[in-house]
C-alpha cells in the first residue's frame, strides 16, 4: 500500500519544503536525517522558491505505469542551490533547452488505480512570461 | 445583503490552462460540412497533469501572495466547481494543505453549477463581515465536461479564479452589497456517477440565464441605489458571447463596460470560474475608485450578483500572472483524439 507514504511526503510534494543546516548554512532537498555537506543533524525546515534552471532533461519513450505521458523528466538545479528530478509540465520537447528557466507547479503526478487515490506533487513549467506595465 | 463589518478582496488570482482546441476541430468530426460557426472560435483545455485542483492552487498561491497576507489567517477556503476530481472527497483540504492554510480552517467544496464560485464567494464574505476570521479564500474552478458531440462541447472551457476576502480596511476593493436569486428551474444536471450533464431544452436561455441574471441584477442596483452607468465595468456569467452582450444591453450596460470582463471569446466558458475569471481580468485593469458589477448564473437555477468599489491598493496588488499572461502563452491542440485525452473522455484501461 503505497498511500501512506504518499501522504507522508505531503510537505515536500506540495511545498518543495527542504532544510537549511544551522551549522553550515547549506540548502538540501529532500529532507534527510544530516546535512549532505557537513553532516551535522541540526537541521531546520525551509521552504523552497520553487525557481531554478533546467540542469539536463530527457524524455522516456515507455509509459510508467500510473504517469500520464508524455514524460519529460529533468534536473532541475533550484536557485537555493539543491538538484531535483522532477517531470517537466507545459512544455513540448522541442521547446526544452539547458539553463531554461522554469517555476514549480503543483500537478497530478500520478493515480494509484484508474479510480484511485490521486497524488499531487511538484513539476516544473517554464517561468510564465508576465507584462510588463501592467 | 450587507455584512456586519465592511468586507473586500484583498487578494485574488487567476489561472487558465495553456492549451486551446479550435471549434474547427471539433466541428470537423460532428458537424457536417458547411454547418454555422461555432459561438467561439476556440476554448481552453486542461493539460494531462491538470484538474480542479491543481488549477484552484496556482490561483489561491497568487491570491494569497498577492494580498501580503499571513496564511495562518486565513479561516476558511471554499471550492465551488462541477468538475471536481473527486466525487467524495474534498478538493478544498488540498488546496487548504498545498497554500499552507491548513489545519485550523473550515473548509468544503461549493456545488451550484456555474454559480458554485460567487456562491463561495458569497459564504467569505459572511465569514469575515460577521467577524469570525480575518480572511476568507473563495474558488471558482472548472474543467467543464460535455458529451462528445453534444452542442456544449463547442464552448465548454476551463479555468477560473480565487478571492482572498479580508476586513475591507486591507482591500483592493470593497464589497459594497450583494444579492442573490434561486429558483428551481430544471435546464441543466448531472446525475451522481454520470460523466456527462443533460441540458434541458426549452429551459435554455429565457427562463434560466436571462431570467436570474436579470433579477439579481435589478434587485442589486435597487440595493446600492445606483444606475448602470455609475459602474465602469460589468462582468456577468459567459455561456456565449452574445448572451453577455443581450444580457448587457437589457439592463443598460453598454460595450465598452462589459469588454475588460469577456473572456469567453477566447477561452469558452469556464462555468464555475467564469464570471471570477471576468472578474479578476477587471481587477488587472481597474482604477482606484472605479465600481464593478458582477453577475454569475448558475443552472439549477439562480445568480449572484455583487457590486465592487476598487482602492487605491489595487496598483501593489497585481504583481505576478495576470488573465492577459494566461491567454497569452496558447499552444493549439489540433488533433480531436489528443483532445479527447486530455479531457479524459477516453483513456487507455
Ligand atoms: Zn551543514
Amino acid at each position: 500500500m503505497q498511500l501512506p507514504r504518499f501522504h507522508r511526503l505531503r510537505s515536500a510534494y506540495y511545498h518543495l519544503e527542504g532544510q537549511a543546516c544551522s551549522a553550515c548554512g547549506a540548502v538540501q532537498f529532500p529532507a534527510r536525517r544530516s546535512c549532505l555537506a557537513c553532516r551535522s543533524e541540526e537541521l531546520e525546515r525551509r521552504p523552497l522558491s520553487g525557481r531554478g534552471t533546467v540542469f539536463s532533461y530527457s524524455e522516456a519513450v515507455a509509459g510508467f505505469e500510473g504517469f500520464a505521458p508524455p514524460h519529460l523528466m529533468a534536473l532541475i538545479e533550484l536557485e537555493e542551490g539543491p538538484m531535483v528530478a522532477a517531470q517537466l509540465s507545459d512544455v513540448e520537447p522541442e521547446e526544452i533547452e539547458i539553463g531554461m528557466e522554469v517555476e514549480m507547479v503543483t500537478r497530478r503526478i500520478r493515480e494509484l488505480a484508474p479510480q484511485g487515490y490521486i497524488v499531487y506533487g511538484y513539476r516544473f513549467r517554464p517561468r510564465l512570461e508576465v507584462e510588463a506595465g501592467r | 445583503m450587507k455584512a456586519a463589518r465592511e468586507v473586500g478582496i484583498a487578494g485574488y488570482g487567476a489561472y487558465v490552462p495553456r492549451y486551446r482546441v479550435l471549434t474547427e476541430t471539433i466541428s470537423s468530426t460532428w458537424r457536417p460540412r458547411g454547418a454555422a460557426a461555432a459561438a467561439v472560435a476556440e476554448k481552453s483545455v486542461p493539460g494531462p497533469d491538470e484538474d480542479v485542483v491543481t488549477m484552484a492552487i496556482e490561483a489561491a498561491r497568487v491570491a494569497v501572495g498577492r494580498a501580503g497576507f499571513d496564511p495562518g489567517a486565513i479561516g476558511a477556503v471554499w471550492v465551488g466547481s462541477e468538475s471536481k476530481p473527486y466525487a467524495v472527497k474534498p478538493s478544498a483540504t488540498i488546496v487548504a494543505e498545498a497554500v499552507g492554510i491548513a489545519p485550523a480552517v473550515v473548509a468544503a467544496d461549493m456545488e451550484f453549477a456555474c454559480k458554485a464560485g460567487s456562491e463561495a464567494m458569497q459564504a467569505a464574505v459572511a465569514f469575515v463581515g460577521a467577524g469570525m476570521v480575518d480572511g476568507a479564500l473563495a474558488i471558482g474552478m472548472d474543467t467543464a465536461q460535455s458529451k462528445p458531440g453534444d452542442a456544449l462541447e463547442y464552448t465548454a472551457g476551463c479555468g477560473g479564479a480565487a478571492f482572498l476576502f479580508a476586513a475591507s480596511d486591507e482591500s483592493l476593493a470593497t464589497v459594497e452589497a450583494s444579492v442573490s436569486h434561486v429558483t428551481d428551474t430544471p435546464d441543466f444536471f448531472r446525475r451522481e456517477g454520470a460523466a456527462y450533464p443533460e441540458h434541458g431544452g426549452r429551459f435554455t436561455g429565457e427562463p434560466s440565464y436571462f431570467r436570474h441574471s436579470l433579477a439579481a441584477s435589478r434587485r442589486l442596483l435597487a440595493e446600492v441605489g445606483a444606475e448602470p452607468g455609475d459602474f465602469a465595468h460589468a462582468v456577468f456569467h459567459q455561456p456565449v458571447p452574445k448572451f453577455v452582450t443581450r444580457i448587457a444591453a437589457e439592463l443598460g450596460f453598454d460595450a465598452q463596460q462589459i469588454e475588460a470582463g469577456l473572456l469567453a471569446p477566447r477561452m469558452g466558458n469556464a462555468y464555475a470560474g467564469s464570471s471570477l475569471l471576468g472578474l479578476a481580468a477587471i481587477l488587472d485593469i481597474a482604477r482606484p475608485g472605479e465600481r464593478v458589477f458582477f453577475c454569475s448564473y448558475g443552472s439549477g437555477a439562480g445568480s449572484d450578483a455583487f457590486a465592487f468599489r476598487v482602492t487605491e491598493r489595487i496598483r501593489a496588488r497585481r504583481e505576478g500572472p495576470g488573465v492577459v499572461d494566461y491567454l497569452a502563452r496558447r499552444r493549439e491542440i489540433d488533433d480531436y483524439g489528443h483532445y479527447l485525452r486530455l479531457q479524459r473522455k477516453i483513456r487507455r484501461s
